[in-house]
């Protein structure tokens, strides 16, 4: 296996009989079958825990320190120990919530939108980018939550009945915003959870401990692997991936309303929430090629998070880049031929005003360094695909930071104009909410499957219960005559076995949720 | 009910393991064309066409969830006219005390979330899981449901279940293994 300076210094190896480009056909070689999944996967959980994990958990957990005694700072001297000030009352606290907010959102993406899509690469890495998704909005709740100040007081963004009969204001879009992230957790949480049900189950069958048969057996919830299940678990799935979808592209277009509702020149703009969306996209997957990078490197998991995956996330990167990049170069256009001086103003003062150091770490990190995923020899490249995708999480931090600070730090009244600086405890809320996010991260690979085991077993040939010839399977059932199968009017059925590895792609995996679902008649 | 069991136990039914997805379709769809009704198949994954070798109904679930759904959104709505227009009559910004534009968010939000919980729960009921104990757990050969075999469970409860000929039944339709399981009391 590589190690990491062979890792960082270029090309992964490939392993032999895979094709990097049909990458699928990876899980069709000599070690694909159900019960090669279940081990690798379960495997991660099962092996001596790693010095390289416990070095990570304790960093993060150090971390998590940090994020410990700034919070418990700040809430017990107030929001002035941060560098706000007036008129920049939004901060570090509000760049931080979007940039994790737009983190998490490669996580439903890739597991709902994808798999409404049927993009079955998505099965390797959803339930890594999942779990991503919930602890990103766990780092992105904890701003907006401790930038209140009193946090004791945080109950009053609910509507629930009080002794003052005061109720919160349901035409603000902070109030949208309490609403939109809590509940995108929340489902994110659900449906995450259901997915886990099945392979909870498997841990539960594999435990050799009473206390792990008793813990992973609790949440299994005593699933057993029923059709009759399956049926309705399947539909279930396939709606909780279809409230996911426009709730993903709701949450960030919310999260842009706080910005574009106001009044202020540089966020009033009806750009901003198909433009947040894609940067959240952005940045979400950047963020997901990074951890997979690692696990797969951690944890040999080459064969099960392929180049493939890494392939098609470099290329949404490029993708949804390069829509931020006209998003920025439509802002400007706007604000020259909108002809307001407000506008124009705060728009030539983020390029080049006291900000314009920002501004240009955000233009080259999210507009041009995507661009090299044009060549496929790049996104082939793992140091490559691993660096940029960091440059692009620095950018689209900047990002938030130009947007949030240079709109603010020129206001229409220059007397009141001021140059907004982080303390020590705006740093080490940031740096801390990595030890959130890490500790988190640390203790899912350590205690969960990692990938969706049920799922990723749907995708190999030997699923398919009607062309299933070997891999897996002690007895090939080819012989029988496919008019009797009630689905032999699909062209998959007789193919599912393409062994020789080309355009496997488009054949070898009929069997997936989705299909089920939609071809029940 | 067989007779050589004491009062504790009594047959829950047979289980018959398969090896591959294929096998077990087609045993499932001779299980179906047999007339059996209380059964059902176990395995690892969703197998692609088993509810229809199974002869499954479709699930009820989506209109659940559909109800879920609208029952959340116009809740949403309506508690936002009853805090703008009665409960808190307050004007902000000279904006209307309700209008549906600015409500349309959190209707959407919160028709989401009544319609995600609707489906979990709604899988759960559907499920009747949680349920921690169940017969076939006892078998060692079900340990692997989870992991690589497949399985055929037929109940004792079937009217057409007879020990002896449903499991030679079983056992020509290319199951592995046979075995009877046993309904014990819970301990």
């Amino acid at each position: 296996m590589a190690s990491p300076t062979e890792l960082l210094s270029g090309i992964a190896k490939p392993m032999p009989g895979y094709d990097p480009i049909g990458g699928r056909d990876q899980l069709v070689t000599d070690r694909a079958d159900f019960a090669s999944i279940t081990s690798d996967v379960a495997g991660v959980i099962e092996r001596k825990t790693t010095i390289g994990w416990w070095v990570t958990f304790m960093v993060s957990l150090g971390l998590l320190g940090i994020l410990g005694l700034s919070v418990a700072y700040l809430v017990y001297n107030g929001t002035g120990v941060w560098g706000i000030n007036s008129p920049i009352g939004w901060g570090w606290a509000i760049v931080n919530f979007v940039f994790w907010v737009g983190i998490g959102h490669a996580g439903t993406l890739i597991s709902a939108v994808l798999f409404l899509f049927r993009q079955k690469w998505r099965t390797g890495i959803n339930r890594f980018a999942e779990a991503m998704t919930i602890f990103a909005v766990m780092c992105a709740l904890l701003f907006p939550t401790i930038h209140v100040g009193r946090i004791w007081l945080l109950h009053w963004v609910f509507p629930i009945p009080n002794q003052m009969s005061a109720w919160p204001n349901f035409r603000s879009p902070l109030l949208w915003d309490v609403f939109a992230v809590s509940i995108y957790g929340t489902t994110s949480i659900l449906f995450w959870y259901v997915g886990l049900i099945p392979d909870l189950a498997t841990m539960r069958d594999r435990a050799k401990t009473k206390i792990a048969r008793m813990a992973y057996g609790i949440f299994a919830l005593g699933w057993r692997g029923s059709n009759r299940h399956w049926q309705h678990y399947e539909v279930a799935y396939l709606l909780l991936a279809g409230l996911a979808t426009p709730l993903v592209l709701s949450v960030h277009s919310i999260v842009s309303f706080d910005f574009a509702v106001s009044q202020l020149p540089g966020w009033h703009t009806t750009i901003f929430p198909p433009y947040f969306v894609a940067g959240a996209i952005f940045s979400g997957f950047a963020m997901v090629m990074n951890l997979v990078i690692i696990a797969r490197w951690a944890f040999k998991l080459e064969h099960i998070f392929t180049m493939k995956h890494l392939d098609n996330m470099a290329r949404v990167i490029t993708l949804t880049g390069s829509m931020v990049g006209y998003a920025y170069a439509m802002e400007f256009f706007i604000a020259y031929y909108s002809g307001n001086p407000y506008e124009s103003f705060a728009f030539v003062n983020r390029a080049f005003g006291p900000y314009a150091w920002a501004y240009w770490i955000m233009v080259s990190c999210n507009v041009i360094s995507p661009q090299l995923f044009w060549f496929k020899k790049l996104r082939n490249n793992i140091a490559v695909l691993f660096i940029v995708s960091i440059f692009v999480n620095i950018g689209m931090w900047f990002e938030r930071f130009v947007i949030t600070v240079t709109s603010l730090h020129r206001d229409f009244l220059p007397a009141s104009w001021d140059y907004y600086s982080p303390t020590i405890w705006d740093i080490g809320a940031f740096v801390g909410s990595f030890g959130l996010f890490g500790t988190m991260m640390c203790l899912f690979v350590r205690f969960l499957p990692l990938i969706a085991i049920a799922e990723l077993k749907t995708v190999i040939p030997a699923a398919d219960p009607h062309g299933a010839h070997g891999h897996g399977s002690d007895h090939a059932h080819s012989d029988h005559p496919h008019s009797d199968h009630p689905h032999s009017d699909h062209p998959h059925s007789d193919h599912a076995a393409v062994d020789q590895g080309h355009g496997g792609q488009g054949h070898s995996a009929p069997a997936i949720a989705l299909q089920k679902a939609t071809h029940e008649h | 009910m067989s007779t050589d069991h004491d009062t504790n136990e009594r047959e829950y039914g047979l289980l018959a393991e398969f090896t591959n997805p294929g096998a077990v379709f087609h045993a499932c769809e001779k299980v179906r064309d047999a007339g059996f009704t209380v059964w059902d198949s176990h395995t690892p994954f969703p197998v692609h066409g088993l509810d229809k070798a199974m002869g499954l109904k479709r699930s009820p679930l989506p209109w659940v969830v559909l109800v879920a759904g609208l029952t959340g959104a116009s809740l949403a709505m309506l508690l936002q006219w009853w805090i703008g227009e009665v409960a808190y009559r307050m004007v902000i910004s000279g904006k209307p005390l309700f209008a549906w534009q600015p409500s349309i968010p959190i209707t959407f939000e919160l028709g989401v979330l009544f319609a995600a919980f609707a489906s979990v729960f709604g899988l759960l009921h559907l499920c009747r899981l949680p349920r921690h104990h169940h017969p076939l757990f006892s078998s060692t050969r079900f340990e692997r449901v989870t992991d690589d075999r497949f399985f055929i469970a037929i109940e004792s409860g079937d009217p057409k279940y007879d020990r002896e000929q449903t499991r030679s039944f079983l056992a020509s339709l290319g199951a592995t293994a046979v075995e009877v399981i046993e309904d014990r009391d819970v301990d």
